[in-house]
């Protein structure tokens, strides 16, 4: 069995006089994770930076290019068609690929990362803008809005649904493939999954949790956002 | 007189010596024997190729089904969006060697658990897809006396393919992308490039990572080719000239 798992060999921790479910290694040691869990702190805490700078990079940069492709449209294939390809790159190879250029850490796993909620960011606020109805823009422009005015008092705004939405896909995938760094130094819940020689379950699977935990916090804090942002939602007609 | 003194040789110069060791191949680090070469790296190329393939083929026999019934139907919103959220969120590296160390290695737990990646996107797209079809066509097509079976085949489907080839395409980039890490599950793809640089070294590593995103790039072409082929020819004269 050990030779048939050259990264992944299964080393049960020997510790004989440690209680109950270790030696074991089953799928979960509550007593384990009782008093092992202050080592996740600093792996989620790194965890949260990996997750929320790329997004917040992201999203500068992808509003940038989308307010640029929607003034000028002709733009729109190339921009499109470079983020597509460089999200077609998969994070994996990609940080392998920077590693030679700028080094080893957690600043490759952030540009890696950036790079790939760009296209996911930029495609939703497009299609926020587009979908803003000509009416209001019309009306926008009939108050005498310039447009800039245009652009941040009403087409940004009514496009906000669809670039949250954008923002929470970005975020929550983010969050799973941030595990990655691990690879190239970065730190974050990553170095608690791939540990090498030893597979602990418990460990495995309570970082594993942790990274959908940060996820799905993200997720619903932007969704706390939504609804704060965009107050005219909730006021339906009866 | 001045030479010219190209930069950091040594850090750009790992990307010639990973074209070396993909086409060529090279001493191993530690032995002797020689690694690497265009057919051992063609060999690791099939190997990721056939594990994706598998995935990609379970998946979307599970997938696409459920969601296209589920989304004519209008039924189970709530499953096959909670499911594509949720599966969005797993971390594909805990997935893989979980599946190793507690199940054991081999192509069918890589299978398993790339077929779990690879589902979320395609249910949840198709759901959506078949959601978004105009009421008013479905309404159309059923006044016109089809059957639900044609309504699905005839309307509904050729109107969802570019949402649902959307959901394909996304799956087949992460799908393709995790089966890089294979070796941790005891099937040798690319990813044995990378995670060995103590046989390949760091040129094995960037070799790796080359071929795993030339190979994600040329999938997706095929993929868009595919969805042109599927897309139907009113549907692409109707674009054309929108």
């Amino acid at each position: 069995m050990i030779e048939a798992l050259p990264y992944a060999a299964v080393v049960l921790h020997n510790r004989t006089n440690e209680s109950g479910c270790v030696p074991d290694n089953g799928l979960f040691c509550p007593s384990w994770a009782a008093d092992n869990w202050h080592d996740f702190v600093t792996p989620s805490l790194q965890h949260l930076v990996l997750v929320a700078v790329p997004i917040l990079l992201g999203f500068v940069i992808a509003l940038g290019l989308a307010i640029v492709a929607h003034r000028r449209r002709w733009l729109m294939p190339p921009i499109l068609g470079a983020t597509g390809a460089l999200y077609t790159i998969p994070s994996i190879a990609f940080f392998f690929l920077l590693t030679p250029l700028i080094g080893r850490g957690r600043e490759t796993a952030i540009i890696a990362l950036t790079v790939y909620t760009l296209q996911i960011i930029f495609r939703n606020i497009l299609a926020g803008l587009d979908n803003v109805p000509a009416g209001a823009k019309d009306a926008g422009r009939g108050m005498g809005l310039t447009q800039n005015q245009l652009l941040w008092g009403v087409e940004l705004p009514l496009a906000l649904p669809e670039i949250i939405a954008g923002l929470r896909i970005a975020i929550v995938s983010t969050a799973a493939l941030a595990t990655l760094a691990v690879f190239v130094g970065g730190g974050g819940l990553g170095t608690e999954i791939f540990t090498g020689s030893k597979v602990f379950n418990t460990r495995l699977i309570m970082a594993s949790l942790l990274v959908m935990a940060i996820a799905f916090c993200f997720d619903g804090l932007l969704l706390l956002l939504q609804r704060l942002v965009t107050p005219w939602r909730r006021a339906v007609p009866a | 007189m001045t030479t010219l003194q190209l930069a950091p040789t040594a850090d750009f110069g790992i990307f010639g010596d990973a074209i070396h060791l993909i086409f060529h191949g090279q001493q191993a680090q530690t032995a002797g024997r020689t690694v690497g070469g265009i057919s051992a790296i063609w060999d690791l190329t099939l190997t990721q190729l056939k594990v994706t393939g598998l995935a990609m083929g379970c998946g979307m026999l599970i997938a696409l089904p459920a969601g296209v019934i589920l989304g004519h139907f209008g039924r189970g919103e709530f499953l096959a969006i909670s499911i594509g959220n949720l599966g969005r969120a797993v971390p594909e590296l805990g997935l893989i060697i979980f599946m190793a160390s507690a199940i054991g290695v081999g192509v069918l737990n890589l299978t398993i658990a790339l077929t779990i990646l690879a589902i979320p996107p395609m249910l949840t797209n198709s759901f959506v897809a078949m959601r978004q079809v105009d009421r008013d066509t479905v309404q159309a097509a059923r006044g016109m006396g089809m059957t639900t079976r044609e309504v699905i085949t005839a309307v509904e489907l050729p109107l969802a393919i570019p949402t649902i080839m959307g959901g394909v395409r996304t799956s087949s980039t992460n799908v393709v992308a995790t089966a890089t890490l294979g070796p941790l599950a005891g099937v040798l793809t690319l990813g044995d490039l990378i995670l060995q640089p103590a046989v390949y070294g760091q040129q094995g590593v960037v070799a790796g990572a080359i071929c795993v995103a030339v190979l994600a790039l040329i999938l997706e072409l095929c993929l868009a080719g595919v969805q042109h082929l599927l897309t139907s020819p009113g549907l692409r004269l109707a674009r054309a000239s929108a």
